[in-house]
């Protein structure tokens, strides 16, 4: 049974020889070079260990190597089985517990540790340091820029979506996984510019130096200006079941999806309706996977209007002022409890709703990952920050940000004498912008006979459309790309405005053939077998409101742009309010089975398994050193280095009623993520089956 | 005018302090412990690696670990708290015939005193450390009673013992000065208050010289730095603590062992020593670590390195600690210089140092003070550093 994606509407295929390998002596299949955890899911396995302090089973949750939870054993090592490729014959085990000393390896030799001076260390090349590293290769500055993945581009490359923002600032109307490789390919241009792939900085120490492990290889790195771009980790959230297989973060999720373009699930419910949530949602759905719903606590979504118009269209139920109860199941996740809370977000009794889930994605915000960037700075480093790492935005502002970064780097080194211009800040807080107000439909105020109608009422920066009309009709001032656009002019249906919308919040009218039954054109790139001609579909507004039935005309593929139109045959009176075709029906929740929780087992230090009940015991009992807290539950002594647990524990102390000023921090030490004994060594050997292999006989 | 009364004033929070400051409270003194930071054992106690052994090569030494050794294998038992003991034993395994003679001369001295200690040949090694390096391996010391706990678990336990039996702590509260007049210490004045006391333990650890010279004392105590590392948590492999005492291209010795979680725990001594109190991490510490431990075990180059960290050795000229009650004003007793050991010894010093403070030392208590003495020459040097 593969729950590969075979068929992407945006994503090609992925290629890759097909090879052998084993998980707890199943014969499985996998392709060549994908990472362990991808390879289980597309085989279905979604429990990868046991935890070694209760036994309970994990699966992933960071996909990102930078928690250990989805560690299985691989050939007998404990490895991290979303960042270890998987290779034929290998034979992959459920990690039971602690490992046991890895298998003997016959060590060759100890290597030297290299070292090497920079001018500019970028670390991370997401769209900020991708950004930042373009601005230092156009000046020829000697510039290393290094990403963990095989491949340039950060969260761009999960993203499948259009971008908002201007076009000339900011690649705007562009998908994320296409700009990833526009700024590739502009990087290459730039000699002076290195790109280590596979490559972490693992820690940065008082000796100005960065440790850096490229490709297995451990090396120390002395650069004149250090820059983190190194984005942002997901907020975790405590409730009771937070911890069964199948509850991870969007980012996770987006990256078995979009990425390895494997299925992990089949119904999905989200927490969170900030724009991660929102777009984690129609990227399942562009997967072929039913999102159950999307909860959000506040009284409206805090993400783009047009990203949850989106999703409410094709049927997503979307529960503002909700809560997560709980999650429940017996080794994965089989249903979700959600309520409704209050003004001060306590749940409302007998609003309790149930559903049947596999996958609950926490997208409840991000937090920076900054922790090089502060050290660089006690450490006397000439230390930069850009992105996500700085401040929290949308990959818009984080490539712009990189830029003025850059500009501030290149002064730093005296390469540049002037400072950083004043409109670039302006352009960069307008393109942070959060989401503005939303104003009220119009209705129409021409008899033009083809006309786009904008469903984009919501400030927020982007001006693609405005950009792309031929005929200059549709206008948001250059000034403020904040304000909704309005049509105003000629019409020529070229549909140039409705295949670059980012927020498919663009229709066309066309009322030339016959002027009662128009024509309504809707963008559409959930699936090019999803929809077909003759269908008879149920229209909505832009909303997601019902508006009847109608049947689909024509289909246009705008193949080099991955969006269909589809062509409907809409009433006349309608016409103008149509947004989009709903394809799945709301999921009704039943009564929920358990009707009480015991809160204090809920799990906030996944690592060590340390509860809630605990932490609040020892906040109680006076403790307001973390390190004692620490010292205490061992909460944040973990393999991720209370990555998760740290925000979480701050939020607790809130709810505690302590204030920021009584408590002492944990203190921050390195390693950022556990790295083998080995790679500090630059240890040469071979494992004892390689051993073997090598091995000629007599 | 102070604050507050008190029959003694501990200043420090850790190693040595907290102990004491349970020991002390249990006999019924008024006790107040003062620390500069946010709670108990954050300055060089937490920084310990664990190890509790009394192989040392002198006898006042061996005496106070073979005291510490009973505190921490009965504390459990006693008090309930689980505090991580292993009793795994100290291993210092050979590879030159110079180091088997110093080991072996001091074999006589540790017996001597009474140290379950003795000599194994390369097998019984092997045994102890499976998968150490047999090329020119000699055999080695080892002895079974020395162990480890966990300095966290360990130093709360201390804590919460001490303020069950009465003590007082204030924490965040830095001393500025000493109450002292006609030769005698009255009390201490800190950024928040000032209490008054008889007797003031200055048990400062790597700051113990700075509180000293409050007291117009000179003590030949100053920091120096080594770095430790903790692993990933794997099935029990190895029991004892591996010592080796062979210099490496940029240290001396170095030692690990498997805590109860576990994990191993590492540390090495730098050569040339790193003057100073920044604890601050470098990068010269992984990679002259890993590359002498997988020398050592080769199969430790797949153990993932979890964090590192680096703490200070308030150290003396000879390796010994300072503990002394007649040196100074009248009423001030000096518990510093513990040379990084301030957590192996600290429990045990801590009923010498009370019986010492009501005047009624033993005789054992008096041979231990006599070689941790401030007068003393400091002309020797601890070889089990």
């Amino acid at each position: 049974m593969s729950e590969r994606i075979e068929e992407h509407m945006i994503l090609p295929a992925r290629e890759g020889a097909s090879v052998q390998f084993t998980f707890g002596g199943r014969e499985l299949e996998a392709l060549d070079g994908e990472m362990i955890s991808t390879a289980l899911f597309a085989n279905g396995i979604k429990i990868f260990s046991r935890h070694h302090r209760d036994g309970s089973p994990q699966g992933i949750f960071c996909a990102n190597g930078q928690c250990a939870q989805c560690s299985v054993l691989a050939d007998g090592v404990s490895v991290k089985s979303c960042v270890t490729p998987v290779r034929a014959g290998m034979k992959v085990e459920e990690l039971r517990g602690v490992p046991g000393l890895p298998p003997a390896v016959c060590v060759q030799d100890a290597g030297r540790i290299e070292e090497l001076e920079t001018d500019a260390l970028i670390l991370g090349g997401g769209p900020s340091g991708l950004a930042a590293a373009i601005e230092l290769g156009k000046l020829n500055v000697p510039t290393i820029i290094l990403d963990d993945k095989h491949k340039l581009g950060g969260k761009l490359v999960l993203q499948t979506h259009k971008f908002f923002g201007s076009i000339e600032d900011c690649y705007a109307g562009t998908r994320g996984i296409d700009i990833a490789d526009k700024l590739t390919d502009q990087l290459k241009e730039y000699p002076s510019v290195k790109v280590w792939l596979n490559s972490s900085c693992v820690a940065v120490f008082s000796d100005k130096k960065a440790g850096i492990v490229r490709d297995g290889t451990y090396c120390l790195v002395r650069p004149k200006a250090i820059v983190t771009a190194a984005g942002a980790r997901e907020k975790s959230l405590p409730f009771p079941g937070n911890t069964l297989p199948g509850v991870y973060g969007a980012g996770a999720f987006q990256t078995l999806v979009n990425r390895d373009l494997v299925r992990p699930s089949k119904k999905l419910f989200i927490v969170g309706g900030g724009n991660v949530g929102l777009i984690a949602a129609y990227h399942a759905m562009q997967a072929g996977i039913q999102v159950i719903g999307l909860i959000e606590a506040q009284e409206r979504c805090g993400g783009y209007k047009v990203h949850e118009d989106k999703i409410r269209r094709l049927g997503v139920p979307v529960y503002t002022r909700h809560t997560i109860l709980r999650a429940e199941g017996k080794e994965e996740l089989e249903r979700v409890t959600i309520a409704e809370v209050d003004r001060k977000f306590t749940p409302l009794p007998g609003t309790e709703k149930t559903f049947e889930a596999d996958t609950l994605l926490i997208a409840v915000g991000l937090n920076p990952i900054n922790e090089f960037h502060q050290q660089a700075l006690a450490f006397g480093m000439n230390a930069f920050v850009c992105g996500d790492a700085e401040d929290i935005a949308e990959a818009s502002a984080a490539m712009f940000s990189g830029k003025i970064t850059a500009h501030k780097v290149l002064k730093h080194l005296g390469i540049m004498a002037g400072p950083v211009p004043a409109f670039w800040y302006e352009k960069l807080e307008t393109l942070k912008s959060r989401p503005g107000p939303t104003g009220a439909a119009k209705e129409r105020d021409h008899d033009r006979k083809v006309y786009p109608v904008l469903h984009c009422l919501q400030e927020i920066p982007c001006n693609p459309c405005a950009t792309s009309c031929p005929k200059k009709s549709i206008k948001i001032p250059v000034e403020n790309i904040m304000a909704a656009p309005k049509f105003e002019g000629e019409c020529i249906g070229c549909f140039k405005c409705l295949v670059v919308c980012p927020g498919l919040a663009i229709t066309i009218v066309d009322r030339r053939k016959d002027e009662s039954a128009p024509t309504v054109s809707v963008p559409f790139e959930i699936g090019r077998g999803a929809v077909k001609k003759g269908d008879e579909l149920e229209l909505t507004d832009w909303e997601g409101r019902p508006l009847g039935r109608a049947k689909v005309v024509d289909i246009r593929d705008f193949k080099a742009d991955s969006t269909l139109i589809l062509q409907l045959a809409a009433d006349g009176a309608i016409s103008d309010r149509v947004a989009g075709v709903r394809l799945y029906a709301e999921e009704k929740p039943g009564k929920p089975a358990i009707t009480r929780d015991s809160p204090d087992e809920t799990v906030i230090c996944r690592c060590e398994r340390v509860t809630l009940g605990e932490i609040r015991r020892a906040l109680r009992s006076g403790v307001r050193d973390l390190n004692q807290l620490k010292a205490v539950t061992r909460a944040g002594m973990g393999a991720c280095g209370s990555k998760t647990c740290n925000s979480l524990i701050l939020s607790i102390c809130r709810g505690e009623g302590i204030k920021p000023e009584e408590l002492t921090p944990m203190t921050q030490r390195p390693l950022l993520m556990e790295t083998e004994l080995g790679t500090f060594a630059n240890i040469k050997c071979r494992t004892a089956m390689e051993e073997k292999a090598g091995w000629s006989g007599f | 005018m102070a604050d507050k009364n008190y029959d003694v004033l501990i200043l420090g929070a850790g190693s040595v302090g907290t102990p004491l400051a349970l020991e002390l409270a249990e006999k019924g003194r008024r006790v107040l412990v003062l620390d500069e930071l946010a709670s108990a054992g954050q300055g060089q106690n937490k920084e310990a690696i664990g190890g509790v052994r009394a192989t040392h090569s002198d006898g006042a030494k061996i005496k106070t670990g073979l005291r510490s050794l009973e505190v921490f294998s009965t504390w459990h038992e006693r008090r309930g708290d689980d505090i991580g003991w292993l009793k795994g034993g100290y291993c210092f395994p050979v590879y030159t015939e110079s180091d088997e003679r110093l080991l072996k001369e001091m074999l006589k001295v540790q017996q001597a005193f009474g140290l379950n200690i003795s000599w194994l040949g390369p097998e019984e090694i092997k045994k102890l450390a499976p998968g150490i390096s047999p090329c020119d391996l000699r055999g080695g010391t080892y002895a079974p009673d020395d162990g480890s706990a966990s300095p966290l678990l360990s130093g709360q336990a201390f804590y919460r013992a001490a303020v069950k039996a009465g003590a007082e702590f204030r924490f965040n509260e830095k001393v500025t000065g000493l109450d002292i007049s006609g030769g005698a210490v009255k009390g201490v004045m800190t950024d928040k208050g000032s209490y008054a006391a008889a007797a003031v333990v200055n048990a400062a650890g790597a700051k113990g010289a700075e509180i000293a010279a409050m007291a117009g004392m000179t003590v030949p105590v100053r920091p120096d730095c080594h770095e430790a590392g903790i692993t990933e948590p794997l099935k029990p492999f190895l029991k004892p603590m591996i010592v080796d005492i062979r210099p490496g291209d940029k240290s001396k010795n170095y030692y690990f062992y498997q805590n109860s979680e576990g994990q191993l725990v590492f540390c090495l001594t730098p050569n040339p020593p790193v003057w100073g109190d920044d604890c601050r991490a470098t990068s010269e510490f992984l990679p002259e670590v890993s590359r002498r431990m997988i020398n050592l075990m080769p199969q430790l180059s797949g153990v993932k390195v979890r964090r590192t960290w680096r703490g200070l050795y308030p150290m003396t000229p000879d390796g010994f600690p300072i503990v002394d009650a007649g040196a100074g004003p009248e009423g001030f007793v000096l518990a510093v210089g513990m040379c990084g050991q301030g957590f192996m010894l600290g429990p045990g010093l801590a009923p010498t140092i009370a019986r010492v403070m009501d005047g009624a030392p033993t005789e054992e208590d008096k041979e231990i003070l006599h070689g941790f003495r401030l007068d003393r020459e400091f002309a020797g040097m601890e070889k089990l550093k």
